[in-house]
């Protein structure tokens, strides 16, 4: 078709055909929007709604008491070292290994049948319903390993739960590392672990860091692996002493305590088992913001 | 025996392969010393692989077999007394796209020295002379010697392939790969690169893979022409390119496998 063919007040206009695009557009971009809404909605209600429900019981008195007149009274002190405990001794052992297992197995392993093998047990582990992690836990370290039932067992069933997860989303962080820059490393004759320190961890630790925080909540949140392990409805220990347990003894935890004043116990004020939730989310909260808080100083403090 | 002497590279019955599939077939190659040598052929010939052979970068990349020896100035790198950080400190090598690390320009050029340093931490006055010495070496001090505390991968392009090669000088390497060096730069970039080849030809052996067969002609003093893994032909750049001894390197010349 020649340029005279087209009368110049034909150009470029909107047929039927462009115009049904442009609507499909819209309304895709309306679906995604709602969507995006539909997910936030539910998210702010139940924060404010347990909020509500937990006012009259939110306090520091809460926090630090210890639980009174059979739970149906007084705070969450105990639950909350307990959980606290769990957390911290969990994650000090599964981090660790974890990180350093997918240090390995993203930057050292070659691609041989061992390798592809044991990359398939840590996808296949991080599905595995916590339950059955409980089960392992109980067989393992309560009574294999003559562990009792203690913190020590019921940590280390946390650690168990969290590893693979916490292996695989390293093993993602560091993957995201271009290759050219290990790339650079290697010929100038860098050793693989000087690439690693130099290169590969400053560009990773913030995603190996989200990585191990989303864990924390995680192991804060699990009823049944603690549940088999470690944990008891009540244990008393001294009014707002941080240090109240010992490894080897049981303890309470937020998650069993939500559990235990909701469906266990009758009569419990109504606001306990909110303001429960309301410790248990905040303390999570608390570890996250924490850790986005490391993860902007840690970018800032690396030097071009 | 003096002949020998001018022999940076040599490589005999070369054979590697990636897993099952064999990449380089019966390499017998010697690449002289101090002069530019480029390396063409069609895309998936193997002169990346043969390039990575020599300082055994290969064997970073997963399920990697080699046999034959590689002798770089009369040294086979296959002994089992040669450490791999030595091989590399000595033998550079250039990517196709530019990939300063991401640190600034002063931490790219030292960066070499610091994973090298022997005793303790390199002294200060020490990495400065050789930032100097080697920006200047590339032509590129004038115009970052002010900037030498910015991020390197903020630079334009040529800077930052420059910046590459630069990394490598304050490890006094005798070879330098290059592989396709001027792929991603534009026609100024290609021939600042080019130039600066020149200015370090001699000192430096240089080993370059291109497929633009002109910077080949221009740049290169002799000229290895590959296809599917085998060496078909290694003469001077002229020779190559006006009278192909091989019918298919006259083919490639032509244009005729794209
Ligand atoms: N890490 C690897 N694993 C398996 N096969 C590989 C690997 N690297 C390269 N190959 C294969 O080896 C052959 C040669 O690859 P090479 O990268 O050396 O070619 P090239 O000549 O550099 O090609 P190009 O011009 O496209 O860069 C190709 O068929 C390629 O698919
Ligand atoms: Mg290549």
């Amino acid at each position: 078709m020649t340029v005279a063919a087209i009368e110049p007040g034909k150009r470029f206009v909107r047929t039927r055909h462009v115009a049904r695009k442009e609507r499909q557009q819209s309304v895709a971009k309306w679906i995604f929007f709602s969507m995006t809404v539909a997910m936030i909605i539910p998210l702010v209600a139940i924060v404010a709604y347990l909020l509500w429900k937990a006012a009259p019981s939110l306090n520091w008195q809460f926090l630090v008491d210890v639980p009174k007149r059979g739970m149906r009274e007084g705070g969450i002190w105990p639950a909350f070292t307990g959980t606290l405990y769990l957390v911290v001794i969990s994650l000090a052992v599964s981090a660790p290994i974890g990180v350093l297992a997918a240090i390995y197995l993203n930057e050292y392993a070659k691609d041989n049948w061992l390798n592809r093998l044991i990359n398939l047990a840590v996808i296949n582990l991080a599905g595995v319903p916590s339950i059955v992690h409980a089960l392992f836990g109980l067989g393992a370290f309560v009574y294999a390993a003559k562990l009792g039932y203690s913190i020590l067992s019921a940590s280390l069933t946390l650690a168990i739960m969290t590893l693979p997860v916490i292996i695989a989303s390293t093993r993602e962080a560091l993957a995201s590392v271009p290759m050219s820059f290990r790339e650079a490393c290697w010929n100038v004759g860098a050793t693989r672990w000087q690439t690693i320190r130099s290169i590969v961890l400053p560009n990773s630790i913030s995603g190996i860091l989200t990585g191990v925080i989303l864990q924390v909540s995680r192991a804060a949140g699990e009823t049944a692996p603690i549940m088999f392990t470690g944990a008891v409805f009540f244990k008393a220990v001294e009014k707002g002493k941080l240090f109240s347990y010992g490894l080897d003894d049981q303890c309470m935890a937020l998650s069993m305590h939500l559990y235990t004043v909701s469906t266990q116990v009758p009569n419990v004020k109504e606001s306990i088992p909110f303001a429960t939730a309301v410790v248990l989310l905040g303390t999570v909260l608390l570890v996250n913001v924490s850790a986005i808080g490391l993860r902007v100083w840690l970018r800032n403090r690396k030097k071009w | 025996m003096s002949e020998m002497h001018h022999i940076a590279i040599s490589t005999r019955a070369l054979d590697l392969w990636y897993g099952s599939f064999q990449a380089l077939r019966n390499i017998n190659v010697s690449i002289k010393d101090g002069i530019i040598t480029s390396l063409i052929g069609p895309s998936g010939c193997g002169k990346t692989t043969l390039l990575r052979c020599f300082n055994r970068v290969n064997e970073r990349y997963g399920n990697v077999r080699t046999s034959g020896t590689i002798e770089l100035l009369g040294k086979n790198i296959y002994d089992p007394d040669i450490s791999l950080i030595e091989l590399r400190k000595s033998v550079g090598m250039v990517f196709q796209r530019p990939n300063p690390l991401p640190i600034s320009v002063y931490e790219n050029v030292v960066f070499g020295l610091r994973i090298h340093a022997t005793d303790g931490k390199p002294h200060r006055d020490e990495l400065d002379a050789a930032v100097e010495k080697s920006l200047t070496e590339v032509g590129l001090w004038k115009d970052l010697k002010d900037r030498l505390h910015d991020r390197a991968v903020g630079l334009q392009l040529e800077q930052q392939q420059k910046l590459c090669i630069a990394r490598l000088l304050p490890l006094k390497p005798e070879i330098i790969l290059m592989d396709e060096p001027c792929s991603a730069l534009d026609v100024e970039g290609t021939r600042g690169i080019e130039e600066l080849m020149f200015a370090l030809k001699g000192r430096y052996t240089i080993v370059i893979v291109t497929h633009n067969m002109a910077q080949a002609r221009r740049a290169s003093d002799e000229c290895i022409f590959m296809l599917l893994g085998e060496l078909i032909e290694h003469t001077r750049t002229g020779d190559l390119f006006l009278n192909p001894k091989n019918p298919k390197t006259a083919e490639y010349i032509e244009g005729r496998y794209g």
